[in-house]
């Protein structure tokens, strides 16, 4: 008996020793750890053939959002990649929520090699996690969209493709209910949707409500709204008006309110479903979207006739019809990376070599002289402009988003668009010059303290 | 041997210190440490990922009892708070059902428990396919001629707490169910059989029986069930991401901590949903000691 106590009081002990033990290397298991579990979702890896040429070689991560595409189409891209640099190779990870994961991982040192600048990052902590590409002014000759994340003059992040914002609609609903022309003004924006749910076929204007998300992209026509490039990063920051009558925030979210207010939005927003949206427009049963550029090729993939599926800038009473770019996310390099120059070869080699920002990201590529994708041939001759927005002035960088936060407005958020909606269908008392009483009361005393 | 020689006492000792080393280390690391930071980072600015930060004070206390915004939410835990009674009451009535003698009682226990090992983001989007227009719930009632009770479910904000809150019932009525049930059918036979000899109902053995038998169990559930009220979560989040007036005070958390990257913010609003769940248990505490 004694001795069984003995011996169990000896293997406790070996126990918590070994664990203990293990606890202490953990640090050493954890670094070798990881690339097993990397290498579980990695691509073709290059055979280190004996070639001469170029001289970088080392292994790199490569951090993606677009997990629908990481074993197929990024694999291509490896194999490609590695003729041109065969001691590289590249390991990719999808991460399918990837503003929430990245921005915990990048509490750490290990957020792979390159990856996509999360938009949450304040432009002034970039350099804190991104290594800089180069001078600004040297790579504006060869790249558009680098303005997003430069600071002081160096450039930190490439644009994996550049989108344009504006409506998605489809031709034959808006034709079939009498207009012929795409509207230009909001009046004429609204008359067309009453047309439309007069005509008794189609939803006019989905706002996909519910999921929340597509809400947001409104926010990327403001500069249509405004009619001029400098409102977003310049004149919105030194204004205390932000969303008073007359000012593009307000003109811009008047047509979501009026067309909720008059019932030309889907009859349940609560319960939208952003993939059979994609479905029920391409069938003629939705008029209109407010989606950005990208989601043309989805929608045009789902169409019988992908001809119907046709695109339009937002209505607006400004003088000039500009139609924003914008970046989508732009792409870094990390500052723990080990391989930069490997990291950076990719990184060239993917924006201006894979054709992954015209055929994967639906955009324009990002590359001075690139060609226009087919959907904006439509528009040439006609007096729509295309243009970037101006960056904001020097010292005022990350101001509207500073701001933003702060204030807890959600420019880029669905918050405030759900209570426009809400507003619009009768569920809140508050009217729409409420809600922007309310926004504009924000900003002003949130301005107040980022701007001094 | 070197433990061989130690007093009884001693090996004992040592063998409780290694046992409890690891629970305890495990709990430190997982459960206080981060709890800790949490109260350190609700004394902060901090925005969740920038290297540097500046300590504020109290200046995030004071924002969330000043500022309208974050704690009119609490109104919408009322709701999850009124449905915690009426989950405790349908659990006890199955349980209670169940635990007499019942055709196919173990397939009612199955299908009663069901729902509870389902995963929270499945059950949402039942749910939202339950409650959306000419949906399931729509449906029914048009199919029993009840087709003028057919609501915007989740539109109307005046009926969508109520919709919301029956979801979670549904959901979460099942655990409280099995816990009374393992508790009831703790009790003896012979105490059945001897209230029956003395011509007692059914009504009269679950008064006078059961619920005293189970009076803890019944505390129990009613502290769980009403700290889940207050931070209730899972299923307004999923399905309808706390619109149309349905945002709870997690759902408030999660928006300031992960939208507005204000984690400090959002630290000091879970430290005061600590306090108050654990005001709460303390406070049912003493008001049932009292009763005895």
């Amino acid at each position: 008996m004694k001795r069984n106590r003995t011996l169990l009081g000896l293997m406790a002990l070996v126990l918590v020793l070994t664990m203990v033990a293990g606890c202490g290397s953990k640090n050493n298991n954890s670094n070798e750890g990881a690339k097993p579990t990397n290498s579980a979702n990695t691509s073709e890896t290059a055979k280190p053939e004996e070639t001469a040429a170029p001289e970088i070689s080392g292994e790199i991560t490569v951090i993606t959002q677009r997990t629908d595409i990481v074993d197929t189409v990024f694999k291509e891209y490896a194999t490609e990649f590695n003729k041109e640099y065969p001691d590289v190779k590249v390991n990719f990870q999808g991460l399918s929520d990837y503003e929430g994961q990245i921005t915990v991982r990048m509490n750490s040192n290990d957020y792979g090699d390159v990856l996509l600048i999360p938009t949450s990052i304040p432009l002034a902590d970039t350099a804190q996690f991104f290594e800089p590409l180069g001078d600004l002014a040297e790579m504006s000759k060869q790249y558009i969209g680098l303005e997003e994340r430069a600071v002081d003059g160096k450039a930190y992040g490439l644009p994996t493709a550049v989108n344009f914002s504006g409506i998605l609609y489809n031709k034959k609903v808006f034709s079939d209910a009498g207009i012929t022309t795409a509207p230009r003004t909001p009046d004429e924006f609204l008359a067309a949707l009453k047309a439309i749910k007069d005509k008794g076929d189609a939803i006019p204007l989905y706002t996909n409500y519910a999921d929340g998300w597509p809400l947001t992209q409104w926010e990327a026509v403001l500069t249509t709204a405004a009619g001029s490039v400098d409102y977003v990063n310049i004149d919105q920051v030194n204004s205390d008006d932000n969303f008073v009558p007359g000012k593009p925030h307000y003109d811009l979210y008047k047509i979501m309110y009026d067309a909720a207010k008059q019932g030309l939005i889907e009859p349940d927003p609560t319960t939208t479903n952003w993939d059979a949206s994609k479905v029920d427009m391409a069938n003629g049963k939705i008029g209109a979207m407010v989606l950005g550029s990208w989601a043309i090729g989805q929608v045009q993939a789902l169409a019988a006739n992908p001809d119907d599926i046709a695109y339009m800038p937002y209505p607006t009473n400004a003088k000039e019809i500009i139609m924003p770019l914008a970046d989508d996310y732009t792409l870094g390099i990390s500052v723990h990376s080990k391989n930069k120059e490997a990291a950076r070869a990719w990184l060239d080699w993917f924006i201006n070599k894979s054709g992954y920002p015209t055929e994967q990201a639906g955009g324009m590529s990002p590359v001075v002289g690139a060609e226009l994708p087919a959907t904006l041939k439509q528009f040439e001759g006609t007096d729509v402009k295309f243009e970037l927005q101006t960056p904001a002035q020097a010292g005022q960088e990350g101001f509207v988003d500073k701001i933003d936060k702060d204030a807890e407005i959600g420019l880029w958020q669905p918050e405030f668009k759900k209570r426009i909606i809400e507003a619009g269908i009768g569920n809140l008392k508050d009217s729409y010059d409420d809600i922007m009483k309310d926004l504009n009361d924000a900003w002003v005393k949130s301005r107040a303290k980022v701007v001094k | 041997m070197v433990f061989k020689n130690l007093t009884y006492k001693t090996q004992r000792r040592i063998i409780i210190v290694a046992f409890s080393i690891i629970p305890v280390a495990l709990l430190i690391t997982f459960a206080y440490l981060p709890v800790f930071n949490m109260f350190k980072y609700s004394f902060t600015n901090w925005n969740g990922y920038s290297k540097t930060y500046d300590h504020v004070g109290l200046e995030n206390y004071k924002t969330i009892f000043t500022d309208s915004k974050y704690f009119t939410v609490f109104k919408v835990a009322l709701y999850y708070f009124g449905a915690t009674f009426v989950q405790m009451g349908l659990a006890l009535y199955f349980a209670t059902i169940l635990s007499f003698k019942t055709r196919f009682k173990n397939f009612f226990k199955g299908v009663l428990f069901f729902p509870f090992l389902m995963n929270g983001v499945a059950i949402g989007f039942i749910f939202l396919f339950f409650f959306r227009a000419d949906g399931t719930l729509d449906t029914v009632l048009q199919f029993i001629g009840l087709g003028d009770f057919t609501q915007g479910w989740l539109l109307n904000p005046k009926i969508i707490n109520i919709s919301l809150s029956g979801a979670s019932v549904w959901r979460y009525m099942g655990f409280n169910f099995i816990i009374f049930l393992g508790a009831i059918s703790s009790i003896g036979k012979d105490i059945y059989e001897a209230a029956d000899i003395d011509g007692a109902n059914r009504w009269h053995q679950f008064v006078h029986i059961i619920i005293p038998s189970i009076q803890k169990i019944l505390q129990l559930n009613l502290i769980l069930a009403i700290s889940g009220a207050i931070s209730a979560f899972d299923i307004p989040y999923i399905m309808t991401n706390g619109s149309n007036g349905s945002n709870t005070f997690v759902i408030q958390t999660v928006t300031t901590a992960f939208k507005y990257n204000k984690l400090g913010m959002a630290s000091a609003m879970a430290v005061v949903l600590l306090i108050i769940v654990v005001l709460v248990t303390v406070l049912q505490k003493a008001l049932i000691k009292e009763d005895k």
